[in-house]
């Protein structure tokens, strides 16, 4: 029988299948950071249970950690017990940890694949929705709960329920100064933040087959803004490239019997899916959003919908309570919006491809008057690279700050926020009301044309610059 | 976690669709280390004026609301982040049972770690729940798992499809980690197999 790469992950992890019950899957790697597992690590004491395979663990200090001044204490002492907790539960469980002092620091699922942690035909979990980035590798990796997390801690295992299978096939060409990012947003414009509810996707077609590793991470992370369990993009030349030399790929003769493993999970041809979509590169314009949900997004040529537009009851009323809240006028071009921040950084767009695209827009300018515009590297791997390349030289010459690595502004956690009313043109996953700060209103765009905002003051077509 | 037991209780209603978790539990509140007390920050900006009163145009604000168990709510419920502090918050706060057409995927499962029952029910049979406690605010909903029903204070009652082996778990109470571990053989019988197979991810 000819079976997708999502059905051939599945059966090789399942462990067992109790009479009634809902199957058991082997977890190959589990991946931890400060938020979401104190709970659990509390759970395993109480209940006097051991971590069960404490090299299939991987941890880093990302969420509230400062990205100015990290020689000094965090201030803020829940924040710091926080992340001292972190530091003894994993002591405690000899547990990998790239503390906030570690070369290696930075957001979780940055540094992750950096060292080659994660490969094709994997089964990865973490206690965080953007999971569904290491699918770039071909794993199956997924966000769970914190009572998953201690379920996985204890037993290497989930319990899961098969998700059904969808293909989105994106054909053709993409501009030039679209990105990976464009293509993420369209489609979730397209299918709605539910329209993946109950799937796993996979990327196909050979506009994914030309994204770079990076860019396929960037498709892979915002799976799970259109609500699917995991997006999945099959390895290829370009995976076993990137993975072969770091640290956790497989070494000497492994390597062989690895990359022929790997090469065995793609997709049959002619499997079939429970539905499918295909989706036009070029017709893909840059895109911005303009609400408080993702799928409230249209391309920088458009204009801001007014409710009367959308058929449904229920998006009519959806588009009026954004527009209210993004203080914004239906109608009004989208380059007529004024700005007043600019993030460049998260697990989305903090990779070092996105630093140089938005330095490539940055050089030569200056940051408009009364905008501030930051740049949060993904991890310190990803600052040093830039700062060899002399990206950091480019931003500070035109006026943005340059910070050390952390989540930041993506959740505003560590104390990087928007003040109420502040708009902002953000790289990061969530325009969620009050996610970058109370009363904060977020615009997602790629890196380029967060660049170019911070140059004009408002949104401008990278295209035509 | 306690066993979910058959209840009568007000219905209290939030119509509105795509609700998040950074509404459900915003993140300034993530930080603690516990699990317990994130009740009284449930929809935080929502429920409570900058000053830190109570905000009196939120709907849950409405005294007839105060001591409702079940959440009554718009289509997408829990989309977001995967925090689990999301229900943690809303068990805490009193809720044990939310109805809506559909959840996210994450915060579904998560509901049923905490002793959350979400029940899904179709756009039609929400609207006339809706329009139920609309007419008559503070009517009292009584759900019965076993026989996975919901009778509204006017005699209507709903069937609803749950999984068999959630329900069972939710009846009991039951810990799905010692279930899983009653399962360690086979555990090891796979870990085993791996390492001949796969010896690359044992290295
Ligand atoms: S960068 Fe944002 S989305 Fe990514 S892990 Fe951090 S908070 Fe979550």
């Amino acid at each position: 029988m000819k079976i997708t790469m999502y059905e051939k992950i599945w059966n090789d992890h399942l462990v067992h299948q109790p009479e009634g019950q809902a199957p058991m899957l082997y977890i190959d790697r589990h991946l931890l950071h400060e938020v979401t597992s104190p709970q659990a690590f509390e759970g395993l004491r109480n209940a006097k249970r051991p971590v069960r395979r404490t090299a299939a663990n991987l941890a880093t200090l990302d969420h509230c950690v400062p990205t100015i001044n990290r020689d000094q204490p965090i201030k803020d002492p829940v924040a710091r017990k926080q992340v001292e907790t972190m530091m003894k539960n994993c002591a405690d469980n000899s547990i990998r940890l790239y503390d906030m002092d570690s070369p290696n620091n930075g957001i979780i699922h940055i540094v992750v694949p950096e060292h080659g942690f994660i490969h094709p035909g994997m089964t990865v979990v973490c206690g965080d929705s953007h999971t569904a980035t290491h699918g770039a590798f071909g794993a199956l990796a997924f966000g769970i709960g914190t009572s998953e997390v201690e379920h996985v801690l204890s037993s290497q295992t989930l319990r899961q329920k098969k998700s059904k299978t969808m293909r989105v096939n994106v054909v053709g060409t993409l501009s030039e100064y679209c990105t990976a990012k464009d293509i993420a947003l369209s489609i979730i414009g397209h299918i709605g933040t539910a329209g993946g509810t109950g799937f796993v996707i996979e990327y196909a077609g050979d506009a994914i087959s030309k994204l770079s590793m990076e860019g396929r991470m960037t498709l892979c992370n915002l799976a799970i803004e259109s609500g699917a369990r995991a997006g999945l993009v099959a390895p290829d030349e370009k995976t076993f490239e990137f993975l072969q030399g770091r640290e956790f790929a497989p070494q000497g003769e492994d390597w062989d019997q690895a990359v022929a493993y790997w090469k065995s999970i793609v997709s049959d041809e002619g499997a079939e899916y429970d539905t499918e979509i295909t989706v036009q590169a070029d017709d893909i314009a840059p895109q911005v959003t303009w609400g408080t949900s993702p799928e409230q997004v249209i391309g920088v040529d458009r204009k801001v919908p007014d409710p009367q537009q959308f058929d449904d009851d229920e998006k009519q009323k959806a588009c009026a309570g954004a527009l209210d809240y993004m203080g914004l006028q239906a109608n009004t071009s989208i380059t007529d919006i004024s700005i007043d921040y600019v993030f460049v950084g998260s697990c989305t767009n903090g990779r070092i491809e996105d630093l140089r695209a938005a330095a490539k827009v940055a050089e030569g300018t200056s940051v408009a008057d009364g905008v501030t515009a930051i740049v949060v590297p993904g991890s310190y791997w990803v600052k040093k690279q830039a700062e060899e390349e002399g990206l950091n030289e480019i931003f500070l010459a035109s006026g943005w700050q340059w910070r050390e690595p952390g989540c930041s502004m993506c959740l505003a956690m560590n104390g990087d926020e928007l003040k109420p009313g502040q708009r902002c043109a953000s790289t990061s996953n969530r325009n969620f009301e009050g996610r970058q700060g109370k009363g904060g209103r977020t615009h997602l765009v790629s890196p380029a044309m967060a660049a170019a905002a911070a140059a004009a003051g408002k949104f401008v077509d990278v295209r035509k610059l | 976690m306690n066993p979910y037991t058959n209840h009568t209780s007000v219905a209290a209603l939030m119509d509105r669709s795509n609700v998040d978790t950074d509404q459900i539990i915003p993140k300034q509140f993530l930080k603690k280390v516990e699990r317990s007390g994130f009740g009284v920050h449930l929809f935080h900006d929502w429920r409570f004026n900058a000053d830190g009163s109570d905000n009196a145009e939120f709907e849950l604000n409405k005294d007839v609301f105060k001591n409702a168990k079940i959440l009554v709510t718009g289509d997408n419920f829990g989309c977001g982040s995967s925090r689990e502090h999301a229900p943690w918050a809303i068990e805490d706060y009193g809720f044990n049972t939310i109805i809506s057409t559909s959840y996210a995927d994450i915060f579904y499962n998560n509901c049923f770690k905490n002793g959350i029952l979400p029940i899904v029910v179709s756009r039609k049979e929400l609207d006339n729940l809706m329009q139920e406690i609309h007419s008559n605010e503070g009517t009292s909903f009584s759900i019965d798992l076993p026989e996975q029903t919901i009778t509204t204070g006017s005699g209507n009652i709903i069937k609803f499809d749950i999984d068999e082996f959630r329900k069972q778990n939710l009846l009991l109470g039951l810990d799905d980690i010692g279930m899983t571990l009653q399962n360690v053989d086979k555990i090891d019988e796979y870990e085993a197999r791996q390492q001949q197979t796969h010896p690359w991810l044992w290295k």
